[in-house]
């Protein structure tokens, strides 16, 4: 029965237009993800490869990044906004980046580290500068893992996005919220139904970017790549 | 074979330890601590929820400190929610009593409610409860929402009560928390004939409201009375002449079963020596000073003579 | 700043609060921990023994991730009956993400063991069950331990969500913080969520280290790895289901 009413609220147009409609929230949700994520990218990928491919700071760095997910992303919101000013996006944006810095730089760390030592070895015997052999072997074997990684930090990202709603922003946590305050039970579902439905288009996205960009003789050498993840 | 089962129990009781520290704690019921805990209410215990503004808490910290002052086991849960889920709360027994305001509480109960003046909606009120529930006396100490804008808005607008601000509602977005829009948006329509271009959920009175005020995001936001920000900011409260917020009395709302003659006996006391100036002055040690809320509710009751 | 801080640690009270609400944080993520592993063992192993069964209990384990938390935390009581307040709300819904991100480590490891092992405790008389518990699951440690630090990380950091429900552990430090514009709770709640996960996780490890004694400790052979690298990179390098 509140399955039923869930895919009403679902149905019903009214939902979706307007100024506080679901598609202007799915838009700024996206933003919101999009832009956290690319900037958490920036700075984890990078540095991942660099830890990996050199070896050096790894304990440092690892370290830091798996202390960084334990930052509760509620707490770390609310202090930026308080901070850097209530109804700013940058909180809400910083929150977001160091949500998904550690997914991202624990894949573009792991794919590096992955390559067979012996590769690497053979690619110096053939000649290769370390700059080229991070970017014509290591990297593109590392793949798999690296867009793992960023998928990984996109589904984090979409689902905690939802928080920026409670320091008044907006995005999907705004019907979530709404809907928790008045007890609107099928808002509150329908919001989480297209919380997912956006992850989940995301991450088929991300799934077919990762089956193109992984080179083929890695694909068919290897029996778990593109699924990796 | 031993070995395997005797490292298996040494993990088994570190994860244990880790657990049972963390599971003792919550039966360490100490009633002279405040705070919000969500240990389980054995029998006999006053469960005092509140709504997730300021005020409310404080509130709430002062019914809390008199009823243990009866010797009633008593905790509290903070920051529930909004009145929909604490009255879901009092329902399933969760919560024995919460601080209510009764011109929205009766709003709640019976949408059709037209009462406005103080006793008369009390006495509305009362022959809607719903069965268990009950309302105790009520204070003379009110908190009302009201609509407020900044100073320049209301020169340049020539406003000073919500009339003024009728017609021209189309020009302004309101700020207000998520539930204002069902609560209200038909009613002032209705009264003042306001509809306003927009009505962006902020929060509860609280700094989110501020902000977007103050920051120009919304151009007319819904405050409590009793709140500081109006008086900090400087903003301008407009009167609302046609009384479409009703009397906001503060009262005690909970279960009949769950009040005791001696709770009833000093949540009377405390709504009586209850008064707007007064609880304006205690929100006001709290949102302002940043004073933890049981030690201002200690000290008003001291002051009171209460417990 | 940092006189504020002393300001509000100073009160007696702000500390009997901070106290209280980190015994219940640690509660309400714990104890779904240990649920949603004994939950994640069946599950996860009839992943490995039966395909069909792998495809579909990974895709919904998958489909679960991406439903926010406090979506969750509100649809149960209609669904479970249980009270609106009650933290058994949290407590179920935080146990449904970590076995669902336990599932694949658990199907993983049982995968990855030496089919030799096996055969060997079958050939020397050793039962199903028996074979599962004292041969499979020892084996399986490392992997569920790393599937298990990055669940326990992931929990404490989504029990703290449940304050917008009114049941959030150190999360009511943040609400409360951000409603009064007032630092030091919220300071405090994030140092607190952090030391947390810091001693749990320490403790996690040392429970994995008496558990599989046969393993190096760190030093030859032992790369610094992050928590999850090489175990399922979606699920393990992300928590579960976010935040809201």
């Amino acid at each position: 029965m509140i399955f039923s009413s869930v895919v009403e609220w679902l149905a019903d147009p009214a939902n979706w237009t307007g100024t506080g409609g679901l598609l202007r929230r799915i838009a700024e949700h996206l933003r919101y993800t999009v832009v956290a994520v690319l900037g958490a990218a920036a700075f984890a990928v990078p540095l991942g490869l660099a830890v990996g491919h050199t070896g050096r700071g790894a304990t440092v760095v690892v370290g830091a990044a798996n202390a960084m997910r334990a930052l509760p992303t509620l707490g770390v919101i609310t202090l930026l906004s308080l901070q850097l000013g209530i109804l700013e996006v940058g909180p809400v944006l910083l929150g977001l980046g160091i949500l998904a810095v550690p997914p991202i730089l624990a894949g573009a760390y792991a794919g590096v580290q992955s390559v067979d030592p012996a590769v690497v070895d053979a690619a110096a015997g053939v000649g290769m500068t370390s700059w080229q052999r991070l970017w014509r072997v290591e990297v593109p074997i590392a793949m798999p893992l690296l867009l793992g990684g960023l998928r990984g930090a996109v589904l984090q990202v979409v689902a905690t996005a939802t928080v920026a709603a409670y320091v008044g922003l907006g995005g999907l946590g705004r019907p979530l919220l709404d809907g928790l305050r008045v007890t609107d039970y099928p808002q509150v579902a329908g919001a989480a139904v297209v919380v997912a439905g956006l992850a989940l288009l995301l991450d088929l996205g991300l799934a077919a970017v990762q089956r193109s960009l992984v080179p083929r003789g890695l694909r068919l050498a290897s029996r778990t790549v593109g699924g990796a993840a | 074979m031993t070995r395997t089962w005797s490292r298996l129990v040494s993990a088994l009781a570190i994860a244990a330890l880790g657990v049972g520290l963390a599971g003792c704690g919550s039966d360490d019921d100490d009633p002279l601590t405040g705070g919000g805990t969500s240990a389980p209410a054995s029998a006999g215990t006053i469960v005092v929820g509140s709504a997730d503004f300021t005020e409310n808490v404080l509130l709430a910290e002062i019914y809390a400190a008199a009823l243990r002052g009866t010797g009633a086991n008593v905790t509290i849960k903070p920051r529930v929610g909004t009145r929909e889920t604490l009255v879901k709360g009092l329902q399933d027994k969760s919560l024995s009593v919460v601080p209510e305001y009764s011109g929205n509480l009766l709003a709640y109960l019976d949408k059709t409610a037209t009462e406005t003046a103080p006793d008369e909606v009390y006495d509305a009120l009362k022959s809607k409860l719903p069965d268990g529930l009950t309302v105790l006396q009520q204070s003379s100490a009110e908190d009302s929402d009201v609509l407020v804008v900044t100073q320049q808005t209301a020169q340049q607008n020539n406003l000073t009560t919500v009339e003024d601000l009728g017609p021209k509602c189309g020009e302004f977005v309101l700020g207000a928390a998520g539930e204002w829009k069902q609560r209200w948006e038909a009613k002032i329509k209705e009264l003042y004939g306001c509809t306003f271009k927009e009505i962006r959920t902020t929060d509860a009175g609280g700094p989110v409201t501020v902000e977007a005020l103050k920051g120009g995001q919304v151009q007319v936001a819904n405050l409590f009375t009793t709140a500081s920000a109006v008086t900090e900011n400087n903003f301008v409260q407009l009167k609302d002449t046609k009384r479409m917020y009703p009397a906001q009395n503060v009262v005690p709302f909970g279960r009949a079963d769950a009040l005791t003659d001696a709770a009833r006996a000093v949540l009377d006391k405390v709504s009586a020596a209850l008064n707007t100036q007064r609880l304006t002055e205690l929100v006001a040690r709290v949102e302002v000073d940043k004073e933890n809320a049981a030690d201002v509710a200690a000290d008003f009751l001291r002051e009171a003579g209460i417990g | 700043m940092i006189d504020d801080l002393i300001d509000y640690l100073g009160n007696p009270r702000n500390r009997e609060t901070v106290r209280e609400l980190l015994l219940v944080h640690a509660r309400l993520s714990l104890v779904p921990l240990v649920l949603g592993l004994l939950a994640a063992l069946p599950v996860g192993w009839a992943a490995h023994r039966f395909r069909v069964a792998r495809a579909l209990v990974l895709g919904a384990s998958n489909v679960l991730y991406t439903v926010p938390s406090l979506a969750l935390f509100v649809i149960l009581p209609p669904v479970l009956g249980t009270k609106i307040l009650d933290e058994l709300n949290v407590v179920v819904a935080l146990a449904l993400y970590t076995a669902a991100l336990l599932v694949r480590p658990v199907a993983d490891a049982l995968d990855a063991l030496p089919a030799h092992v096996l055969a060997a405790a079958t050939a020397v008389g050793y039962r199903p069950l028996r074979r599962f518990l004292t041969v499979e699951l020892p084996l399986a440690v490392p992997v569920l331990a790393a599937g298990v630090r990055v669940a326990s990380v992931s929990n404490i950091s989504l029990v703290s969500v449940g304050a917008l429900i009114g049941v959030g552990g150190l999360g009511q430090l943040f609400t409360e913080g951000f409603q009064s514009a007032y630092n030091p709770p919220i300071v405090v709640g994030i140092v607190f969520t952090l030391a947390l996960a810091l001693v749990v996780d320490l403790l996690l490890v040392a429970a994995r280290r008496l558990l599989t004694p046969w393993l190096p400790r760190r030093g030859r052979g032992q790369r610094v790895r992050p928590l999850p690298a090489g175990v399922d990179v979606r699920g393990a390098t992300g928590s579960a289901g976010g935040a809201a």
